[in-house]
């Protein structure tokens, strides 16, 4: 990383830029679905392009960080544990934005904020572990400690989640399932016509980038505050 | 066999600390106990709901008791200094996993036999239903005190201790909870197994597949 400033700027503007493509795409171009029947849930639906791939990003932020955690027992590096403790905050992150907007979507559509089904649920669960994850992190001092904590805790609540989510998907489901075979089931579902498909991959594109983004400057500054730490250290110790 | 020895002693030597200060298990039990009232008061159980509601009010008590006994654990052993010596002991470290998870498992277990004949008592439940329920009671806290325990030995590291345990254990163990829930009703409404068989899997599955992570990523939790 020779020329990191460049680089960061560059992407900095190409993620913007997709981002201001993505929602002029999502907002002005992509056609009503026909399927849907009065304005208010039309309009909502447009949620669509920026709920998917923002709970596509927690996904993958998570999953991130626990490839990141595995990484760091086996080799001990310091930077493992960074990416880790980054992805996680990126995650919790969208992962609260995900249940937000998915609430504003299920009150006109579904006439309630919340229900307890599985995808919810699980949302809401996984929300609740991983900000068990920050404070079980802020709870310990020794920073290799710490780092093994976090990893070994990021790895668990991962391959839990697939479980919670089988476990109360055995209840009844009602949200919407557009992408695969049993497209547009579900209360408020809807089918994906070309044109919506190319919108939606746009925004995945988009949001994938801004999560690219997002967790190099959070990896740079968590670097940085390393490496304070350390001159710090050398300062006080002289 | 050498190891089963040296987990049996883990476990007497759990269970000869326990007798001589009673400093668990009667508050465990005095505990349950009290969440089940506390229950009864806050829903206002009458006989009309209390079959609904009784799986939820078991499990909630063995849950909360059984954290208090798993955030114990690995104090006791800090605050004595003890958790030293078990460490310096010439034995893996996988055996001391299964030999504190064990001793973890057996406490809340206890709890179980004593609470739920009372429970039974108090709900109004058919005695023959007791075997059924006890069954799923050891397959549910098994699933408790797998990840339970490594958490513990976590937790007993952190600023926080005792708090951060059911912060940290309860998201994670959501699954057994609802499925030893979901059995307990089935045996309650005497469903056939069929119905509930893959709840029963589910539990089983868990209690294998997180008892075995756990027990993997002991030596990373107690390394110095």
């Amino acid at each position: 990383m020779q020329n990191p400033a460049y680089l960061m700027t560059g992407l900095l503007i190409v993620t913007g830029l997709l981002m201001v493509a993505a929602l002029v795409l999502a907002l002005g171009v992509a056609p009503d679905p026909v399927n849907l029947a009065t304005p208010t849930e039309r309009f909502a639906q447009r949620i669509f392009y920026f709920h998917v791939p923002n709970w596509w990003v927690g996904f993958l932020a998570y999953l991130v960080a626990a490839v990141a955690g595995a990484l760091y027992l086996v080799s001990r590096q310091e930077r493992w544990d960074a990416v880790g403790v980054s992805s996680i905050e990126i995650g919790l992150t969208f992962n609260t934005i995900g249940l937000i907007s998915g609430s504003l979507w299920a009150k006109p559509t579904w006439n309630t904020w919340w229900t307890w089904e599985p995808r919810l649920t699980t949302a809401a669960i996984g929300w609740l572990m991983y900000v068990g994850y920050l404070m079980l992190r802020s709870a310990i001092e020794n920073p290799q400690r710490r780092a093994r904590f976090a990893a070994v805790f990021s790895i668990l609540a991962f391959l839990d989640v697939p479980v919670i989510f089988l476990a109360v998907r055995w209840w009844r489901t009602i949200h919407p399932v557009v992408i695969g075979a049993e497209g547009g089931q579900g209360i408020g579902g809807f089918a994906l016509g070309p044109t919506i498909q190319l919108v939606f991959f746009v925004c995945l594109g988009a949001f994938t980038l801004l999560y690219v983004t997002l967790l190099w400057m959070r990896l740079r500054t968590e670097f940085l505050s390393h490496r304070v730490e350390r001159m710090r250290q050398r300062l006080l110790f002289r | 066999m050498q190891h089963l020895c040296k987990i049996g002693a883990i476990i007497a030597k759990d269970l000869a600390a326990e007798l001589r200060t009673r400093e668990m298990l009667g508050a465990m039990f005095v505990f349950a106990l009290l969440v089940i009232f506390i229950f009864n008061f806050a829903f206002e159980l009458r006989a009309e709901n209390q079959r609904a509601l009784a799986p939820g009010v078991l499990w909630v008590a063995i849950t909360f008791s059984g954290m208090l006994g798993l955030s114990r654990s690995f104090i006791r052993e800090k605050d004595r200094g003890s958790l030293e010596g078990l460490l310096l002991a010439p034995v893996d470290r996988g055996v001391i996993f299964l030999g504190k998870m064990l001793g973890n498992a057996l406490f809340i277990v206890i709890i179980d036999c004593i609470i739920l004949p009372v429970f039974v008592v108090l709900f109004d439940i058919p005695a023959a239903a007791l075997p059924q329920l006890a069954m799923i009671a050891i397959l549910g806290t098994l699933g408790l005190s797998g990840v339970g325990t490594l958490f513990s030995a976590m937790a007993v590291h952190t600023r926080a201790r005792e708090v951060l345990l059911p912060v940290l254990l309860f998201p994670l163990i959501v699954p057994v909870i609802l499925s030893a829930v979901k059995l307990s009703a089935a045996v309650l409404d005497r469903l056939p197994f069929a119905e509930v068989q893959s709840w029963f899997s589910l539990l089983v599955v868990f209690d294998i597949v997180f008892g075995a992570l756990s027990f993997l990523f002991f030596d990373y939790v107690i390394e110095e």
